[in-house]
């Protein structure tokens, strides 16, 4: 079963992964290359947008890491097909990284896997690992002021395995109670509130930002529903192969 | 169906076993690329962490 699993992330990874990596080169990378336009006049403004302003640090995306190591640059792929490639390759594992969890999840639960329970399990971890955690983190763009990348970091792990963790009870548990203290989980990260910055700083044109925003999350959507829709294809497709062998 | 028949056969051990391979492979996996300090990484990774609305910079 554990080769199976294996098996099933990697196929279904890759097929999902494959299909968004395209999207994403027609959706949200051509965005993403604008808005570095953007960050790079604002950083020749000069250094006055470095500096800290009230609590919140402004880290201005890559500004901070080329101003600090002078010569000794970071490697990062070069523009063009390198980075294509390596953004298609980072797409992929993490759609295998998602099919995995979904995986772990339905079996863990007992499900049977097939195509209608698997894009269920799909949109599921799409509201807990996308829509939840963007309602106090919304997708950025390069350029956008920020604060501390830990704590979002930290705000966003906590919020998507809470959200996971309620959505879970919510609909597998009978008992009221249970039900009402999901939903209390799945807020209290939303009522603790996500780390902001003091002030917004972003030049990147607030039209470009918003429609960033959108695809984004459809494009994350687009990810678990292709992801799910595989494993449950995949799946039995596997298993029915290995009943077969026997 | 033979996927219930499949599932129901698999003893208790065995899907705890896949259970825990598929959560390290499926955290491990979305940790480096989603989450993973290094400059290397994140440069790679980039437009991906920002494409699919994960926390970056």
């Amino acid at each position: 079963m554990v080769n199976r699993v294996l098996a099933v992330s990697l196929l279904a990874g890759l097929l999902a992964g494959l299909l968004v990596a395209a999207l994403q080169h027609v959706t949200t990378t051509p965005l993403i290359l604008k808005a570095e336009t953007y960050e790079a006049a604002l950083r020749a403004a000069g250094p006055t947008h470095a500096a800290f302003t009230g609590e919140a640090r402004v880290i201005l995306a890559h500004g901070a890491a080329e101003a600090g190591h002078g010569e000794h640059a970071e490697w990062k792929p070069q523009d063009g097909i390198q980075r294509t490639l390596f953004t298609s390759a980072v797409t992929i594992a993490t759609a295998i990284g998602f099919a995995a969890l979904l995986l772990a999840g339905m079996i863990a639960a007992n499900d049977v896997i097939d195509e209608r329970r698997a894009l269920i399990w799909a949109a599921c971890g799409f509201v807990a690992f996308g829509l939840v955690p963007a309602t106090g983190l919304a997708p950025e763009l390069p350029g956008s002021a920020s604060a501390e990348l830990a704590q979002r970091q930290l705000w966003w792990i906590v919020t998507a395995l809470v959200t996971a963790g309620g959505l879970f009870v919510f609909l597998r548990f009978d008992a009221p109670w249970l039900k009402a203290l999901a939903v209390l989980a799945i807020l209290a990260p939303h009522i603790v509130g996500a780390p902001h910055p003091a002030a917004p700083e972003s030049k990147v044109p607030a039209e470009i930002a918003a429609h960033f925003a959108a695809l984004s999350l459809a494009i994350q959507a687009a990810l678990w529903l292709a992801t799910g829709f595989a494993v449950g294809v995949i799946w039995p497709w596997l298993s029915r192969r290995a009943v077969a062998a026997q | 169906m033979n996927t219930v028949a499949v599932s129901t056969q698999s003893s208790v051990s065995e899907r705890a076993k896949a259970v825990a391979a598929a959560l390290v492979l499926g955290f491990v996996l979305i940790y480096t690329v989603g989450f993973a300090a290094s400059a290397s990484v994140h440069n790679a990774a980039h437009d991906t962490r920002h494409g699919l609305a994960f926390p970056c910079h």
